[in-house]
């Protein structure tokens, strides 16, 4: 395998706390973004001459427009409780992946320029200034961080590192620092409309063939509409369902469900995309671009209803930003967000997840499954860290939780939850997330996915674990490529509508 | 009037007018810096009661502390109580006659310093023996736990070991807030408990200290689970809308 060589950690039946290992991880360094995606961004691509002043700059300004990064700099008081918290760490030992070390990489910074006992007596606060082998430290340890919020969780004030990570990030594009993942990613986005960069044309053809597909494995004509202007339903997707490994089988299982509801939808080529990297790098005018093509083809299509796909941090910008960014939502009294509100269907939460529209189906005893279909599968289920910390389902909080749970359990006879410390709120991320999913940072990804795949092997030697249920594209992507690394199968790795795909009755 | 007594009156008109105009300062930035985006850490209340709630028992129980390790849970829960009921029976000395609850709480308030230094020598020892905390830990973070042993331990020598003349100290103090100045109490453990205390607020608002209005503050914590009815956006985010 290509890359760099690492010792993959060893599996063990609890996750031990690391000794701390200084610098175990600073030689990790993300590939730089490139002049073309930068400049389209409206970024530098090199280190500009007048970096420090332009980084201090942007983090008044941010320090101004945020209160999560305002309150989060001052608050600290270094108690501890999060240091044994973040999944880098736990995998890593390298001290700056504890979430407070990562947040103090800013926070000398902020000191130094932005209060008093810093300006006098640096020495004493732990304050620094912004020197070049700071911003290194940024750009290495500012990967290394999956935006997964778990910190936040047990952080007594709330503090959540993904915010400081987020303006870390905005910070080092200013200064012409970006990272090429995420960079190339959003320019495609915002210039084909996915994030794989998959043109109209390819998409067409794609969607054929999978309708074949269907047809061939069924005998039942299921259809995955693209462009249908005067569809009920618009469905936002990460553009890894339209071809990737296993993200696919969960597009047949939605079109199954949309099929047997007898629903009326459709995919855009101008929306073909739920992810928005936009997110993970702290730019709101860029996340408001991306999340505009999916306003822009709501309008366009005169859809009622929008349903967002498999996908963590999109069903986080989806349902917690959207209203906000879009208007997608209700409660908006401005004409921007009136003219989309009076075009959706009110009787829907707008957006919706398609758990949430699967659970509603099956509670109205709309679909019927043959559950012995999944006989073979002994299931568990991956909290994805955006939904489960960012994001909700349903009426109630920590529905979240539940409803995929319930959709399992409704098409499917075995199945068996990870430890109650590792799932819910409390669950590990895949190691993958928030801009982290490339391969020029596998062994982040690799020793990431530690607490996960610890908690995964338990409940495959005690309970005979095969499949392991996620509802996220980067998620699918990182365990199907990390999984190999401590010695389980590939094919383990599934949607929860691949399950419900398995298990659905067609007529 | 003795000089002593000129300088810690003062002194405590000096760190009075600091704290207080410090903290309205950093009260006023948190409050008016906007909060463009929804991010309450889910599950979250969706209701504005239940974040009311969440807060209630975020500052008094610790919650989220205590579900992250209740070795700091113990110590600081200790401390901050301890602290509280030793606040709330130095009302005392502002006051007179006394509030039922001031009165109520003498003798609790009494031992409560107990657990408060206790706390304190608990939370200073994980600096030292995890070596997680160790890294994290300034120069500071050292200092801020011995300027709060310092006080808590003078403030314990003026009860326990050698009794302070507190007709004096209340006539000092009740004559800050009345503008009746008397003589400031000269034996040791007093002055260096309210040298200490001093310095405490003088650099409350340009500490760590910060997290006691900073929590009220964190969007995490204050924020409601309800993005999907209601349209949350910041002022400066509008403003790029209407362009």
């Amino acid at each position: 395998m290509a890359g760099p060589e690492f010792e993959v950690p060893k599996l063990t039946e609890y996750t031990d706390v690391p000794k701390i290992k200084e610098g175990a991880m600073a030689h990790v360094k993300s590939f730089p973004a490139a002049k073309a995606s930068q400049e389209f961004l409206g970024y530098p691509w090199e280190l500009t001459e007048d970096w420090q002043e332009r980084a201090i700059n942007k983090m008044g300004d941010l320090l101004g427009k945020y209160r999560s990064l305002r309150v989060f700099m001052d608050a600290c008081v270094h108690c501890g409780a999060c240091t044994d918290k973040c999944h880098y760490f736990l995998g890593t030992a390298d001290p700056k992946n504890m979430p407070v070390a990562r947040q103090e990489l800013m926070r000398k910074v902020y000191r130094r320029y932005f209060t008093l006992p810093g300006k006098i007596v640096p020495w004493l606060v732990g304050a620094e200034d912004l020197t070049k082998e700071t911003l290194a430290d940024w750009y290495s340890y500012y990967h290394q961080c999956s935006e997964c919020r778990r910190c936040s969780v047990y952080c007594p004030y709330g503090i959540d590192t993904a915010e400081i990570t987020m303006a870390g990030r905005e910070i080092l594009n200013t200064v012409g620092m970006g990272q090429k993942y995420s960079s190339e990613i959003l320019t495609k986005v915002q210039k084909i409309g996915n994030n794989l960069g998959l043109p109209g044309p390819a998409l067409e053809d794609t969607l054929l063939g999978l309708e074949e597909d269907i047809e061939l494995d069924t005998g039942v004509p299921v259809k995955i509409p693209l462009d249908v202007k005067g569809a009920e339903i618009l469905l936002i997707t990460p553009s890894a369902d339209f071809f990737s490994e296993p993200h696919v089988e969960s597009l047949i299982g939605y079109a199954k469900v949309f099929h047997a509801a007898g629903a009326s939808w459709t995919l855009s080529t101008h929306a073909s995309e739920a992810g928005n990297f936009g997110l993970f790098n702290g730019n709101y005018e860029v996340m408001k671009k991306v999340a505009m093509r999916i306003r822009d083809a709501a309008l366009e299509l005169g859809v009622k209803r929008i349903i967002v796909g498999e996908c963590g941090h999109a069903w986080r910008v989806a349902y917690s930003f959207w209203n906000t960014l879009t208007g997608i939502g209700y409660g908006g009294n401005d004409p921007f967000s009136i003219e989309l509100q009076s075009q959706l269907d009110s009787r829907y939460p707008q957006p919706m997840h398609i758990c949430e529209y699967t659970w509603d189906l099956i509670e109205k005893g709309t679909l019927k499954f043959d559950k012995s279909l999944n006989d073979d599968r002994i299931i568990t289920f991956h909290d994805s860290c955006n939904v489960a910390r960012g994001s909700r389902m349903g009426n109630e909080p920590g529905g979240q939780f539940t409803i995929p749970r319930n959709i399992i359990r409704a098409v499917a006879n075995n199945f068996h939850d990870m430890a109650p410390e590792t799932i819910g709120e409390a669950t590990f991320c895949c190691g993958g997330g928030g801009g982290v999913l490339t391969d020029d940072l596998i062994e982040v990804r690799v020793k990431g996915a530690l607490p996960r795949m610890n908690a995964f092997n338990n409940v495959v030697q005690n309970n005979g674990v095969n499949f392991l249920g996620l509802i996220c594209a980067i998620c699918k992507a990182q365990f199907t490529k990390v999984i190999p690394y401590y010695g389980f199968d590939r094919s383990m790795v599934g949607g929860v509508h691949q399950l419900v795909s398995t298990a659905i009755k067609l007529d | 009037m003795t000089t002593l007594t000129l300088f810690y009156i003062g002194l405590y008109y000096f760190a009075a007018i600091v704290l207080i105009a410090g903290v309205a300062y950093r009260i006023t930035e948190y409050s008016r810096t906007p909060a463009p985006l929804k991010i309450p850490t889910t599950p979250a209340p969706i209701t504005n009661s239940g974040v009311a709630l969440r807060m209630a028992r975020e500052v008094v129980l610790f919650e989220s502390l205590f579900k992250s390790n209740k070795w700091i849970w113990v110590f600081g829960w200790m401390f901050h109580i301890g602290l509280a009921l030793v606040l709330l029976r130095h009302v005392r000395y502002f006051q007179e006659p006394m509030w039922f609850v001031v009165e109520f709480v003498q003798p609790y308030g009494k031992y409560a310093s107990f657990a408060m230094v206790a706390g304190l020598l608990g939370l200073w020892a994980r600096r030292f023996l995890v070596d997680r905390v160790r890294y994290i830990s300034t120069p500071s973070d050292h200092l801020m736990l011995a300027l709060l042993v310092g006080i808590g331990a003078s403030g314990m020598m003026t009860t326990f070991v050698s009794h302070t003349d507190i007709v004096a100290l209340k006539a000092f103090a009740l004559g800050l807030v009345t503008f009746d100045w008397h003589p400031v109490p000269t034996d040791g453990p007093m002055l260096v408990h309210l040298t200490l205390v001093a310095i405490l607020m003088i650099i409350f608002p340009v500490s760590k200290l910060l997290h006691a209005p900073g929590i009220f503050f964190s969007p995490t914590r204050n924020q409601a689970d309800n993005p999907r009815e209601t349209r949350l956006i910041a002022p400066w985010a509008a403003a790029a809308e209407r362009k």
